[in-house]
């Protein structure tokens, strides 16, 4: 809300100097409000006076058009002698005023807001001696549509009209929590500035108006109680003036809050909402057919908005009707058919009370997030509605010179005498023990009757603690304070939070990072030190992705969390695997000119499987709702296992002085699941697999025991074209949550007698996975055989067609003993002839 | 030579005439520095110390001579052969001395090529700044709680004090996920973990809780709709305002130096009361010293306690949260958030691998 400091210091007693704008900013966020931004009206320097305007010649050589006026300026800077003597010469080429208009003059030698200096000159055949001036030329917004015309008996021509237009004021621009809705008024931010202050407060709700006294209906109305309306005020003013003008100070303030005056009728209401925070409505009374009826509207009913959107309305929605049906949606817009216009006499007015809940939704149904909106779902004071109607009637007989009707329509559960809210029962020292700290007698007292608390304190000795305790009953527009601890924020913000000692509270025994937690950082390191670079790409991605990867279509991962609002519609599904968001990274990358990449990420995928999840059932907030209820809300949520994947693009090692770079490949694919692997001490096995997105002949899936946990190797090509990715990109996934958790690693025996080292080379058939002759070797060799490394693979004319050579280094130890070269030897030829059973391995 | 001495004839041992020895002294001396490399020297060497040179031959003859005669023709032999060693292995050092050299000035390289073969890697800035933080509530006591990013609404929500329909609800942009009535969100911030904690661990419970949150904000250079968030929670007996301040004022030291405290400003949050805005002062602070926003905080409000079975009469408790890009930016004078989720490598590989 934005809000003159000058209009809020109205209602504050101050005894000495006013504090300046930014002292009220500073005091207004020291008790909790968000001053987003001061801005200063912006001032001028040299004679801004007021003047009337005497004469007009149209002059119509000119392309457009421009007049020469006459303008009394009072005798000190009207033109001495000569034809237009007791007047000053401007040309103006504005045209929304007439002879007799009240303007405001910028006289040679003002400044105006943004360094515009004023001079005579001569132009369109005329010396224009000054500039009749706009809003916005003065820094009071942003109109420019013609030159402000003050109304008539404003000032008088030759006035000071810096000083009228409030040059040197400033505006305060809040933002407003939730739970302040008093607060999007002046009488509720001068209520707020008066308790930073500690200064007394005037509350102009409580301004009384000489207005006739009560006397029956000002119209029939009815209110439904499926409406839930809390409270309905209407009154009526008639013989209104519709060309009457706002006065200039009403205008100013509605200017300086942001709000484009309109008409008397409709800134009377604005103002009434920016001064009281109740929203108000003005219904041409002669359009208002037969009583008013307030309910829920019917299906199929319609209503034409005050913005001309004709809207359907919703069963939910709140409508005040007449014979004519509704003719207003309660809380967030008027109707077009009531609305009050030029021609409009007698006024209907109207402060009522909505249900905050009601206003909410259909503010939001009809995406209508109206001024009256906001203040209805943040609640706005019950007790309020008369005053507004009183002052909005009063301000319209006194400027618009109607007649206030005597009848006053107060319907509802909240109608007069408005139902004090439900006490609150606090002991008295429970600020102190919340803030951990000793607030001075009294000052509890004093600052709950501050915000509108009427308090009696109980006990023996009202200012100390021991069990003395305070009833407050909390003001009608403090909805938010109902219990002990909303007492507490009040007594904390308002005493400072910068009066709340630091006091470390003592060390308390924990057990450090779970294992599952370090083995994340470990991955994550592990990877980094492996030469990979960490990106944290966004989970949200597009179905397509799951064609461009070749998925069946009855892959688990096709079954993907689908947004009900995604920001891109095209990306509106949670990534079922971390693939997608990488491939982007390098996608990215690519197009930026960096080729040679290694990415990864640690992450959460959504995995929630085929069919929908049922209904939650809705917990209570009240009390732990039971371990069943709780365990079927947690049962309905979609399984969120954690992941790491890592993508290889281009060179994994560079080009350069040594000789040529080695493009990344499969294997480095599969080692760096494999560094994953041990960072868990587990040694994945790896064996061949089809498996989308990777190519099918280097495609590798990698278990821990019978576990799969993920796989590994190259990309398919018709997965890399579609994405648009370099060839032969590699990639891996690897589920962390199926790696085992295991605090105790195996203790190796070391044994320090010297080992025998002996080499076999095999022939095999090509197709013979080389990781199945390790372990055939290893079998075979028995617990002598240290190592088995592979160090070469030949295929060619020697070893014949569809056939391998692959060479193994077989080190053995014994762990007691020096191992003979026989003994050594008999367990290679045993190791051999292992592999020879299992996989057809003869010796080469 | 034959090595029989049945014929014995002093004239044909010449071998050990003193004339003889002295000229194969001076022989080798004369070659050994002619020889100007090391393989020169070592080619030389079995003429003049070898089996057949002159002076093993002269020693081999002195078996020959009469037992009288062989004590002095031993010494002179020896004496001689010393002598030829001695030479040799003088000439060896220098000509090895003289090879080590050119051997070093010839294998000296330009030690500026580089040498990065692989590069090295790196992790997130977020992802280490999420641990430093984490760290030093652990060294605090705290346990880092962990929990989904697709929620249930009465986690993000519900529990914690949000009321349906209250604008506090739309404060917070959220993702909502299909189908509506399993009442299922991204969560838009780590306070749900605030509530597994509390319904799943023993009290007094003091944890921390990093992680990845969402909200439908478009990205640009000051928001993004994935961020990270990481949130405190403390409830045991007899916490205060006080405590919160305290533990923040910590947190601020440990992540900004001595120097570093914090100020709260009143603000509003459905699960705090009182709730409030910690400000922390930021001595490195682009421009000087000042003040910055980081994040909310407040007391755990009782509806949350009670919604967890906590009984706020008996308990009581803070909580705080900041963003962590937005902690980054500033720490680090980041200007634009977009570089943090784009994934463009040079941005993670200025950060590399903090100790």
């Amino acid at each position: 809300m934005r809000v003159p400091v000058s209009w809020l210091l109205e209602h504050v007693d101050l005894p000495s100097e006013e504090p300046s704008a930014d002292a009220v900013g500073e005091a207004l966020i020291r008790v909790g409000l968000e001053v987003e931004d001061v801005v200063a009206v912006p001032t001028t320097t040299g004679p801004l006076v007021v003047g009337r305007v005497a004469s007009v010649e149209e002059l119509t050589e000119f392309k457009k058009p421009i007049r020469y006026c006459r303008v009394d300026v009072g005798a000190e800077h009207n033109d001495a002698e000569g034809e237009g003597a007791g007047t000053r010469g401007i040309v103006c080429g504005a045209t929304n005023f007439a002879e007799g208009d009240l303007v405001v003059v910028a006289l040679p030698g003002v400044v105006l807001p943004g360094d515009f200096a004023i001079a005579a000159r001569t132009t369109y055949g005329h010396v224009s001696d000054g500039m009749i001036c706009a809003l916005d030329e003065l820094g009071l917004g942003d109109d420019h549509s013609g030159i402000l015309v003050l109304p008539p008996g404003t000032a008088d021509p030759g006035d000071d009209a810096a000083e009228l237009l409030g040059l040197g004021d400033a505006v305060l621009d809040i933002a407003v929590t939730p739970d302040r809705g008093y607060c999007l008024s002046v009488r509720g931010l001068a209520r707020e500035l008066a308790g930073a202050l500690d200064a007394p407060y005037g509350d102009p709700a409580l301004l009384g108006h000489d207005l006739p006294a009560a006397d029956g209906d000002a119209w029939p109305v009815r209110l439904d109680p499926s409406s839930q309306c809390r409270r309905f005020v209407a009154r009526r003013v008639t013989g209104l003036d519709p060309t009457a003008p706002s006065p200039w100070w009403l205008r100013r303030r509605l200017l300086l809050c942001g709000v484009r005056p309109i008409s008397l009728a409709v800134d009377v209401t604005n103002y009434v909402m920016l001064e009281l925070g109740q929203p108000m409505h003005a219904y041409d009374a002669a359009t208002v057919t037969g009583d008013v009826v307030v309910r829920r509207a019917a299906a199929d009913e319609k209503i034409t908005t005050l913005d001309d959107a004709q809207r359907a309305l919703d069963v939910d929605d709140v409508v005040v009707t007449d014979d004519s049906g509704p003719i207003g949606l309660a809380g967030v817009m008027g109707g077009a058919s009531t609305e009050v216009g030029a021609g409009t006499s007698d006024v209907l007015l109207e402060a009522a009370t909505w249900d905050a809940p009601s206003v909410a939704r259909a503010a939001r149904r009809h995406r209508l997030p109206s001024e009256a909106a906001r203040r209805f779902e943040r609640e706005v004071d019950p007790a309020v509605a008369r005053a507004a109607t009183d002052r909005a009637a009063w301000l319209l007989a006194n400027y618009g010179g109607a007649t206030v009707a005597p009848g006053v329509t107060d319907e509802g559960p909240f109608s007069d005498p408005v139902p004090a809210p439900e006490p609150v029962v606090m002991a008295l020292d429970l600020p102190d023990r919340v803030a951990g700290t000793r607030y001075e007698r009294g000052a509890v007292v004093r600052r709950l009757s501050q915000i509108g608390c009427a308090v009696e304190v109980a006990g023996a000795d009202p200012g100390d603690g021991g069990g003395a305790g305070l009833r407050a009953v909390p003001p009608t527009w403090r909805p938010d304070l109902t219990r002990p601890a909303d007492l507490v924020e009040e007594v904390l913000r308002l005493e400072g939070y910068a009066g709340i000692p630091s006091e470390l509270p003592a060390a308390h025994p924990g057990t450090g990072l779970t294992l599952a937690q370090r083995r994340r950082r470990q991955v994550s390191r592990a990877l980094a030190d492996a030469g990979y670079d960490e990106v944290l790409p966004s989970p949200f991605v597009a179905p397509a992705v799951f064609d461009a990867f070749g998925l069946d279509a009855d892959d688990d991962r096709r079954h993907a969390l689908r947004l009900a609002n995604p920001l891109d519609a095209d990306r509106s599904l949670m990534a079922t695997t971390l693939l997608p968001g990488l491939l982007d990274a390098v996608v990215r990358n690519v197009s930026r000119g960096l080729r040679d990449l290694a990415l990864y990420q640690v992450g959460q995928v959504v995995r929630p499987g085929a069919g929908d999840p049922p209904a939650a059932p809705v917990l209570p907030v009240d009390a732990r709702p039971d371990d069943a209820a709780i365990a079927s809300v947690l049962a309905g949520l979609p399984a969120q296992p954690l992941r790491v994947g890592a993508v290889l693009a281009g060179a994994w090692e560079r080009a350069g002085w040594w000789g040529p770079g080695r493009p990344a490949d499969w294997a480095d694919a599969i080692e760096a699941a494999r560094v994953v692997g041990r960072v868990y001490g587990a040694e994945l096995t790896v064996s061949a697999d089809v498996h989308a997105p990777w190519h099918p002949g280097r495609c590798a899936a990698l278990r821990y025991g019978d576990t799969l946990v993920g796989h590994a190797g190259e990309l398919h090509p018709k997965v890399l074209e579609a994405l648009g990715l370099p060839a032969r990109t590699c990639a891996m996934e690897v589920e962390l949550d199926r790696l085992p958790l295991a605090e105790d690693r195996p203790v190796p025996a070391v044994s320090s007698f010297p080992p025998v080292l002996l080499d076999v080379a095999l022939v095999l058939d090509e197709t013979v996975p080389a990781a199945s002759v390790v372990s055939a070797l290893r079998d075979g060799g028995g617990d002598l055989v240290e190592d088995v490394r592979l160090f070469d693979v030949y295929a060619g004319p020697q070893v014949g067609e569809g056939k391998r050579s692959l060479a193994f280094a077989l080190r053995l130890r014994a762990p007691d003993r020096t191992l003979t070269l026989e003994e050594a030897s008999a367990r290679r030829d045993a190791a051999v002839e292992t592999a020879s059973e299992r996989v057809g391995a003869r010796l080469r | 030579m034959s090595g029989t001495n049945d014929l014995y004839d002093p004239k044909q041992v010449a071998a050990l005439d003193p004339e003889t020895l002295d000229a194969a002294r001076a022989d080798a001396s004369a070659a050994f520095a002619g020889a100007s490399t090391l393989e020169a020297l070592t080619a030389l060497k079995p003429a003049h110390l070898g089996d057949r040179s002159p002076v093993l031959t002269a020693r081999r003859e002195i078996g020959a001579l009469p037992p009288q005669a062989r004590s002095e023709s031993g010494k002179r032999v020896n004496e001689v052969r010393v002598a030829i060693q001695t030479a040799y292995d003088e000439r060896h050092e220098v000509l090895s001395a003289e090879r080590d050299e050119r051997m070093l000035a010839e294998e000296a390289v330009d030690v500026t090529l580089p040498g990065d073969r692989h590069p090295r890697g790196s992790r997130h800035p977020l992802t280490q700044l999420s641990e430093r933080i984490a760290d030093i509530f652990v060294a605090m006591g705290y346990e880092v709680a962990e929990g989904p990013e697709v929620e249930s609404e009465w986690f993000n929500f519900d529990a914690l004090n949000f009321l349906p329909d209250h604008p506090a609800r739309t404060m917070q942009d959220t993702f909502h996920v299909e189908p509506a009535p399993a009442r299922q969100v991204l969560r838009t911030h780590t306070s749900p973990v605030q509530i597994r904690a509390l319904l799943e661990r023993d009290l007094p419970v003091y944890v921390v809780c990093p992680g990845r949150t969402f909200r439908t904000d478009e990205l640009d250079a000051t928001h993004t709709p994935v961020f990270h968030q990481i949130e405190g929670l403390a409830i045991d007996k007899g916490l205060t305002m006080a405590h919160l301040k305290g533990t923040l004022d910590a947190f601020a030291r440990a992540m900004f130096g001595e120097e570093s405290t914090i100020r709260l400003r009143p603000s509003y949050f459905p699960f705090t009361e009182p709730s409030a805005e910690p400000d922390v002062w930021f001595p490195q602070k682009k421009g000087g010293a000042g003040w910055v926003e980081w994040g909310g905080c407040g007391m755990v409000d009782p509806n949350v306690l009670r919604a967890c079975g906590v009984d706020p009469d008996v308990y009581s408790g803070f909580a705080f949260g900041m963003g962590l890009e937005r902690t980054l930016m500033f720490r680090n004078g980041l200007p634009d958030m977009r570089d943090m989720v784009e994934g463009d490598v040079r941005f993670t590989s200025a950060f590399a691998v903090e100790p």
